[in-house]
């Protein structure tokens, strides 16, 4: 019984979500090897060997995974399956692409978004926008699971093991990539950020986003936003903090603007301490905030800027 | 160009799923059932390439009880020219799922198959890479645009730090996120009219495939409630208990 994990990396950096999903390997209970596919991974590697559970990194230097193309990365993951009981990755958008693909092509089901590890057949995972949570039992052989890596803690650092090669497959030559836009901030990125700050429907216009940016700089703090304020247009999507966006966990989470509905919270009920503002006193967000302030935003936020 | 449409009936989006007092699912008894809201958007884009004169038929497809027939007839209403019932009791898997869809796909050939990213009840988001890997088709998941060539469609795609725009082979699969189009409504003449488009019906088990569980659900619970807080004067005291009480900035 052995597990490999499959690293989440994007720019040469690898993404804390896959530290927080070695942490999630290691209760498996078994051996754990991390595989980096891309380009130029020398950097990274290092990196990867000195997180803590991991016995072997493998990496596939192949630029048919540059850009973590499914067809191409489930191609290679499939190659290197017959060693390994479980296979493992973050639930971010690479990992949920690519996992379903390759649990298709093992003819095993997949779990999704795990938030906790029972033992090495059994998981917690949340069901119905994060309105029920199931435990469920995989009944094949071989496990191919997705984290929500916002549930699991960051792995330790330890001294570096033994980085090996692994040979590329090249591409299956059903994909191309043809661009990104890649979303520019000098912020830290949501799912990692140890403060969070989201704007809603009350910010009334994309123009009204920047009132939260003096708090952000302060505080080190990401910007999300709820769902309503990304289809009334006011901010891009990657900013979505929800079912349908973005899971975040961070030690603060402030809501400004944002009333609460089902389908953010699911998106942020984890955060150690939530605080909420918002005007009306009977928005469903102050009933998971633990600080509540009822008051206009416009009058609040400058004013919170400057007390921090 | 022919596409299919592969639809869900799930728990309508505005109620709140309630968890069985003997913890063994969630309880649908006498909840309001839909289309599930990705599915909406994924027969919304079906139907507008149709329009655009680059898909010359849309089938929509399910799989469920007799019930789930309601929501092919919405699909059908919405504009879509005939309907696959893929009968079953059972609750399955979306292994399952995409096995059988491979069987629609290997009967009707479309060139592109139009999936939502996920179901808002299993919340598993497979169904679409499943039935890509099995048919050995190219898929571009969590699409914001669909932009179909000769011989290739360019998906973009939502992805964690933006859009990330690929091109695939046709035919191919595309699952949808929710920036992709807006869903209209059915209108009445368009509801009755649905009523005498075609609509059949194949009982699951006729179609070869393994549905013996992968995956054995051992309890559901209700998640851990968080305690409401308290509503502070001012943001002076808001402050101070962040630094003080709660320790976080």
């Amino acid at each position: 019984m052995k597990t490999l994990v499959i690293a989440e990396h994007d720019k040469g950096v690898l993404k804390p979500e896959t530290n927080k999903t070695i942490t999630a390997a290691v209760k498996l209970g078994f051996d754990v090897d991390l595989l980096l596919a891309g380009e130029n991974l020398a950097a990274m590697s290092e990196q990867a060997a000195s997180i803590a559970g991991v016995s072997n990194v493998l990496i596939a230097d192949d630029a048919a995974y540059a850009n973590q193309l499914a067809e191409n990365l489930a191609d290679l993951v499939l190659s290197l399956a017959d060693n390994y009981s479980h296979i493992v990755a973050s639930a971010t958008t690479t990992g949920k692409n690519f996992m379903p693909r390759v649990a298709a092509l093992l003819d095993v089901a997949q779990i999704s978004e795990i938030i906790d590890v029972i033992d090495a057949d059994t998981f917690k995972r949340p069901i119905y926008a994060g309105n029920a949570i199931a435990t469920v039992k995989s009944l094949d052989s071989k496990k191919v699971i997705t984290v929500r890596a916002s549930s699991f803690d960051v792995a330790p650092e330890q001294a570096p093991v033994a980085v090996t090669s692994v040979a590329g497959k090249g591409s299956v030559g059903l994909s191309e990539f043809v661009s990104e836009e890649q979303t520019e901030s000098e912020r830290p990125e949501l799912t990692a950020a140890p403060v969070v700050i989201s704007g809603g429907r009350g910010m009334q216009n994309g123009e009204n986003f920047a009132l939260l940016n003096g708090i952000a700089d302060k505080l080190g703090a990401a910007i999300g936003a709820s769902r309503a304020a990304v289809d009334a247009g006011f901010v891009p999507n990657d900013m979505q903090v929800g079912q349908t966006g973005k899971i975040v966990a961070p030690d603060l989470y402030i809501a400004v603007g944002i009333s609460g509905a089902i389908q953010h919270l699911a998106g942020m009920k984890d955060s150690k301490v939530i605080v909420a503002i918002n005007k009306d006193p009977d928005a469903p967000i102050f009933q998971v905030a633990d600080y509540g302030l009822v008051a206009d935003l416009f009058d609040v936020l400058p004013e919170l800027e400057s007390a921090l | 160009m022919k596409v299919l449409v592969p639809i869900k009936r799930v728990i309508d989006y505005n109620v709140k799923a309630r968890v069985k007092a003997d913890k063994t699912d969630v309880d649908l008894a006498n909840v309001k059932m839909a289309m599930n809201p990705f599915c909406e958007i994924a027969i919304e884009e079906a139907i507008r390439l149709k329009e655009a004169g680059t898909a010359t038929e849309v089938v929509a497809v399910t799989i469920g009880n007799k019930s789930s027939q309601e929501q092919l007839r919405t699909a059908l209403a919405l504009g879509a020219d005939k309907a696959i019932h893929i009968e079953t009791e059972e609750k399955l898997e979306s292994l399952h799922v995409a096995k059988l869809l491979s069987k629609i796909v290997e009967q009707e050939s479309p060139e592109l198959v139009i999936l939502g990213k996920q179901s808002i009840d299993s919340d598993n988001n497979q169904t679409g890479q499943m039935l890509a890997a099995l048919t050995g088709r190219g898929q571009g998941t969590f699409a914001s645009k669909v932009d179909v060539q000769a011989g290739t469609v360019n998906v973009t795609r939502e992805v964690d730090g933006g859009l990330q725009t690929v091109a695939l082979k046709l035919p191919a699969i595309v699952t949808t996120d929710l920036r992709l189009n807006e869903p209209r409504y059915a209108s009445l003449p368009n509801i009755m009219k649905a009523k005498r488009k075609p609509l059949d019906v194949i009982a699951a088990d006729s179609l070869g495939v393994d549905l013996a569980p992968r995956v054995q659900l051992v309890e559901v619970n209700e998640p851990e409630k968080r305690s409401g807080g308290i509503v502070v004067e001012d943001v002076a005291t808001l402050v101070e208990k962040l630094k003080t009480e709660a320790k976080v900035i």
